[in-house]
């Protein structure tokens, strides 16, 4: 089994600022990416998920620690074949959305027509082809998210990493993009690494899932779906399905309770 | 069909205008207000004369060198003041209390550090000018979403790249409504800074006229730089309305 990424003791703390204490965000935690696979993140409110994602893009060093990709170290700068899809609307307000698409290849400096090719590919797998040259506040967020994964899509990346990228939709539209990132998935054959706090999400589109504490965040468990590759949302639909965000659950609830008490504490 | 549709506004108003002035004239009698088609018709005879070049040379030099204190000093003092966060909180409401300030009680003190001449028209008019643009800006780029610049990086950007192709287009609707804003009150700057202690320019051939009771020349100079100020907003509010396109929900 070739491993993809690898992250060796990483912890990630927040130095103190004028009227807060250090926060030890993350770690410290290992842990390995298969080539291939599609691995979910799982844990409680400000376990630190995002850090770890942050931290294993290169968007931000740890600070203990060494993060690998395909071999390399990564420090500081997002290497050349990982791909994110952030949380927020990141379409940039002032492309229409073919242009947001090609941003990325744009400033690599590549050749008009591979970036034409490549753009064309996304926008039409992205369902995105009556859109266009729509601005994305013509458009739906669901929308908005797509035209931000075909703007990853087109970088080609070998790792793509995504960071509670159905967050902000609503359940019928996260289904339907959890179908579309699976198609992605086996179409590609990258790798994808998902940030959640959705444990049916995980359930559903994952090979693994490791499951996070309370902060500061370490893997508690991984557990492996064994679910086929070629699936889609109506995997829900069997009957061992339950069973796996049951265990997910049960994992999780005590630490669940610890992060409340935690948010509980910073409040006062 | 589109080109009457988006004239028949514009048209509509100075249709509207003309009349109201007429009527108003009627009422008020040549001593307060001249007929419109006289006083037209007076300008455009001042403009033929060559004395009046002068004039309007000196106010549009002024308003040009305030302009462009007030456009890249604003902008330069906003990008500062937003990209530093205790800078911009500290010196916040100051400009906003400057701003508020009837500044022309302040012009005998602009007065005696520029002496008479050029350099007050043109300092009175920064001072209009620079703080909403500096003031804009700043909002610009303090409420630039976090998202945008790590979307950059993940997706390879220089520092150059990620401020020429994401923070200066991420910023420009806000920065450019600063300008617009700016560009009005720089205008009325100089123009409030000619009306005193000049010797040359639109505002002093207005004070002249209003010594004289001169009325035709004062409607006549005031329609000349209304007509300006008019023909220049809705170009700027134009450009403003195409970069907020994207912005509108």
């Amino acid at each position: 089994m070739t491993v993809v990424a690898r992250l060796t003791d990483v912890s990630r703390i927040y130095p103190p600022r004028a009227g807060h204490a250090a926060v030890h965000a993350l770690g410290p935690l290992s842990m390995e990416l298969r080539a291939g696979e599609f691995f979910s993140v799982v844990g409680p409110s400000g376990c630190g998920k995002s850090t770890l994602l942050d931290v294993l893009s290169g968007l931000a060093p740890p600070s203990q620690g060494t993060v690998e990709f395909e071999g390399k170290p990564v420090a500081g700068v997002v290497p050349e074949g990982v791909g994110v899809v952030f949380q927020e609307d990141a379409s940039f307000p002032w492309l229409p959305v073919e242009d947001n698409v090609a941003f990325g290849l744009r400033r690599q400096g590549m050749d008009a027509a591979e970036i034409k090719r490549r753009a064309d590919f996304a926008i039409g797998f992205m369902g995105l082809n009556d859109f266009r040259r729509a601005y994305p506040s013509q458009l739906s967020g669901g929308m908005r998210q797509r035209v931000c994964i075909a703007r990853t899509l087109v970088l080609q990346p070998r790792l793509i990493l995504l960071d509670e990228p159905f967050g902000a939709l609503d359940q019928q539209t996260r289904l339907l993009m959890g179908d579309e990132l699976l198609r992605l998935w086996r179409e590609t054959s990258a790798t994808v690494m998902l940030i959640t706090h959705a444990l049916d999400e995980a359930n559903l589109l994952s090979d693994r899932i490791g499951v996070m504490s309370a902060r500061p965040g370490r893997f508690i468990d991984v557990v492996e779906t064994g679910w086929p590759r070629d699936r889609d949302s109506r995997l829900a639909e069997r009957p061992d399905f339950g069973a796996v965000t049951s265990k997910l659950w049960s994992l999780l609830r005590t630490e669940s309770m610890r992060a409340l008490g935690q948010g509980a504490v910073a409040a006062q | 069909m589109t080109a009457v549709r988006t004239l028949r506004g514009p048209l509509l108003l100075t249709v509207t205008l003309l009349v109201a002035w007429q009527l108003l004239h009627q009422w008020a009698g040549d001593t307060a207000l001249t007929a419109p088609l006289p006083t037209l018709g007076h300008l455009w005879e001042m403009i033929g004369q060559k004395r009046f070049v002068p004039h309007v040379t000196e106010t549009g030099l002024a308003f040009l060198q305030a302009l462009a204190i007030s456009w890249i000093g604003g902008v330069g003092i906003g990008v500062l003041l937003g990209g530093h966060k205790l800078s911009g909180e500290v010196a916040e409401p100051i400009l906003v209390g400057i701003y508020s300030l009837p500044k022309i009680t302040l012009y005998p003190v602009i007065l005696l550090l520029f002496g008479l001449g050029m350099s007050a028209k043109v300092a009175f008019g920064a001072l209009h000018g620079i703080i909403p643009v500096a003031l804009f800006t700043m909002n610009a780029v303090r409420n630039v979403n976090r998202t945008y610049p790590r979307a950059g990086r993940s997706m390879r950007l220089s520092p150059a790249q990620t401020a020429w192709h994401i923070l200066i287009p991420a910023t420009l609707p806000e920065v450019f409504t600063g300008l617009r804003i700016g560009f009005s009150l720089t205008l009325l700057g100089t123009m409030l800074g000619e009306l005193f202690a000049s010797q040359r320019g639109l505002g002093f051939l207005l004070m002249t006229a209003i010594d004289l009771n001169d009325v035709q020349t004062i409607l006549a100079i005031a329609v000349l730089i209304s007509l300006f100020a008019v023909a220049a907003n809705s170009i700027l509010l134009a450009i403003d309305k195409r970069l907020h396109r994207g912005a509108a929900a």
